[in-house]
């Protein structure tokens, strides 16, 4: 036990954010109904508030505190500054929504909050039990919000779904971490790397217990054979929380498995095991999330699928074990975030009361409607699919690279492949926008605070694929001063 | 024979009797009182061996809260017994797989030490303090940051279940007496003024 005062300011960004959750559940009570709005500014406001203090604490160097539950680095304060901006965005995407449907409630944003808060530990922990606790807290507020529209049969199946599946990925998350244990007597990040490293503990047993923990991540991620929940989730909740569910935990899920593979289990011996694994689940959820994504005719699960072949290329970059890899990985989500961000906003834009405009035919007519929102949405689409002027270009581009490196040629050709594939369901929303006719169905979007973050969002994914280069820079000093290797 | 094992014996006669009439008794409400005697004689075993903190939170914890609940429930729900126990001995087969598997799990821990070779030993700082000050100790200390997070996501299970069950009925009839008797006139009556008809505009239309 040794305690100094500078630990807590080394997590003053999580403790300023939990006390501002604090103050807004209880001042919440007190607001009548027509004053919800204060909730909402002031939720914005911890959320930009934490993600300036994430800055501020910045440590250049991986300092561990807090007897060695948190790490503070560059990485963890970097994504943790992100990951509040991004929700911060989503909320601001979503009031309109939520006022709509009767969701604009204090309840919501807490729960938000304390998703944020959940993310920010993951983001920056440095022992599997904080791991796993900030993973608790992300994944229980989560769940509540999937079921907090009530009287929809829809939404309670995907909670009931999340629930259940969650659990169960808990549960063998908690099995690998338990034989981990076993194998090395510690839970703690760096003691467990010098137990491997010392040849004291048994290989097979740390094996074993990987495989649970690749399972369990597995499912967390969405990656196939774990993907069943995803399209039902993101089709049954709420577009806001679908749009909450789909951006920031992808960025602590990042974290989460260079915490567990790469720190701490990126053992020679180890990292062949996983790598081979990961191999497996990546080539499927190419496949599967591409081609079954085809089939579609509704936009929040044609997204859902195109979440999961993203996913697998996440870990594309992520098995070659390589510095080169987990950046080009980081850079790929930190890209695929704001796509995801901006391809279900503009769903939450167009939605009106008592209409969700979640069907793909719903789109039709939106370059007349909507000239300059289509444009944006042609840019988001352009971007998943990867054509060159925008981001999502670059960032397949650096996947394919490292695994080029990695000597899989043949992983290569599958992601191109598939990515061709893909390519087919992103540009037929475009054709549905700019060739297809539905004037009935789409207005133009009132919600001007939404449109102005829609308009820098989507600009945002043109401008950092003409200029990529400070993103990867950063990407790359981000993992290479952070992620502490064998 | 001294004086403590006699007692681990006796208190093991009555926690195996107590768990065997757990699964052989017809009705739900015996069942979940056997339940809680055996509850209680595993604390008693706790309690010999020394591990004070795990018999006190089992008592506090399933006896005082879970199977209070637990029985709350069995006694509330309308449950036909004939129906429940139709097929019984269709589970044979599954239960025997089920528990040779259990009996070999058993076996090999106990018997072989195979799967962790590190025989584990209590130090002599928990026997001479009580393991309660120990807990206590790593929790508030070591283990700070991750029981604050703990008591965040208890929070979050509050609040998750009040919003999801809280529920204001549209058509109760409930009437705040505070509202009520603050009434005043200007809340129960509204005078209208309303050009006066006119019999021929009637007519006409």
């Amino acid at each position: 036990m040794n305690f100094q005062l500078s630990d807590l300011y080394a997590i003053s960004a999580e403790i300023f954010l939990l006390c501002g959750v604090s103050v807004i559940l209880l001042l919440d009570l007190f607001l009548s109904e027509t004053r919800r709005n204060v909730t909402y500014f002031l939720s914005l406001f911890v959320l930009v508030v934490t993600s300036v203090i994430s800055l501020l604490v910045f440590d250049f160097e991986p300092r561990v505190v807090m007897n060695g539950l948190v790490v503070s680095g560059p990485l963890s304060a970097t994504l943790k500054s992100i990951l509040c901006g991004l929700i911060a965005i989503g909320l601001i995407y979503s009031k309109d929504y939520l006022q709509c449907r009767g969701l604009h409630r204090g309840e919501y944003y807490s729960l938000t909050l304390f998703a944020a808060l959940g993310m920010m530990v993951m983001a920056s922990s440095n022992h599997f039990l904080s791991l796993y606790l900030g993973l608790e807290l992300l994944s229980l507020s989560l769940y509540a919000m999937v079921a907090l529209r009530r009287d929809s049969g829809r939404s309670s199946e995907a909670a009931i779904k999340y629930f259940v599946l969650g659990a169960i990925a808990s549960g063998m998350l908690l099995y690998g971490m338990s034989m981990i244990y076993g194998a090395t007597g510690n839970l703690n990040i760096e003691a467990i790397v010098s137990s491997i490293n010392s040849g004291n503990s048994d290989l097979n047993l740390l094996r074993l217990g990987l495989v649970f923990i690749i399972v369990g991540v597995g499912f967390k991620l969405g990656a196939v054979p774990f993907h069943m929940w995803i399209p039902d989730v993101y089709q049954g909740s709420p577009t806001s929380v679908t749009l909450l569910i789909g951006t920031a935990p992808k960025i602590a899920a990042f974290a989460f498995i260079i915490r567990l593979l790469a720190e701490s289990l990126g053992h020679p011996s180890l990292h062949q095991e996983w790598s081979q694994m990961l191999t497996v689940l990546a080539v499927a959820s190419l496949l599967i999330g591409n081609v079954v994504a085809i089939a579609q005719t509704n936009f929040k699960r044609m997204l859902a699928y195109s979440t999961i072949a993203h996913m697998g290329f996440l870990l594309l970059g992520f098995l070659t074990g390589s510095m080169n890899g987990y950046s080009a990985s980081l850079f790929y989500i930190l890209t695929y975030v704001f796509m995801a961000l901006a391809g279900f906003g503009v769903i939450l834009l167009l939605s009106k009361d008592g209409f969700e405009a979640e069907e793909l035919s719903d789109l039709g007519g939106l370059s007349r409607s909507n000239p300059w929102s289509a444009f944006l949405l042609m840019i988001v689409m352009f971007s998943m699919a990867g054509i060159p002027p925008t981001v999502g270009f670059w960032s397949k581009l650096f996947i394919i690279q490292s695994v080029i490196e990695f000597e899989s040629v043949w992983l290569a050709v599958v992601a191109v492949m598939t990515s061709l594939i893909g390519a087919f369901y992103y540009l037929r929303v475009v054709k549905i926008m700019y060739f297809d006719s539905n004037e009935s169905s789409t207005t133009r979007i009132r919600y001007r605070a939404g449109l102005v973050v829609f308009s820098i969002n989507g600009l945002m994914l043109l401008g950092m694929g003409l200029f990529p280069g400070w993103l990867l820079l950063l990407c790359q000093s981000l993992i290479q001063d952070s992620v502490r290797v064998f | 024979m001294t004086f403590e094992s006699f007692s681990f014996y006796l208190f093991s006669t009555i926690l195996v009797g107590s768990a065997l009439s757990v699964i052989f008794s017809r009705n739900p409400v015996h069942a979940a009182l056997s339940l809680v005697l055996a509850f209680f004689t595993a604390a008693a075993i706790w309690l010999m061996l020394e591990a004070e903190f795990l018999a006190i939170s089992l008592i506090l914890v399933y006896v005082g809260a879970v199977m209070v609940l637990f029985l709350f429930v069995v006694m509330m729900l309308d449950i036909n017994i004939n129906r429940m126990r139709e097929g019984y001995w269709n589970y044979l087969l599954p239960a025997i797989v089920v528990s040779g598997i259990f009996l070999a799990e058993l076996i090999v821990l106990i018997s072989g030490r195979m799967v962790f070779e590190k025989p584990l030993e209590i130090s002599a700082q928990i026997t001479n303090e009580g393991n309660t000050l120990q807990l206590g100790r790593l929790l508030y200390t070591e283990y700070l940051y991750a029981f604050e997070l703990a008591a965040v996501i208890l929070l979050v299970a509050i609040v998750a279940a009040i919003a999801l069950t809280l529920r204001r009925r549209k058509d109760m009839k409930v009437v705040s007496s505070s509202d009520q008797s603050s009434a005043n006139r200007a809340s129960r009556l509204k005078i209208v003024s309303m050009p006066v008809e006119n019999g021929r505009e009637r007519e006409e239309s």
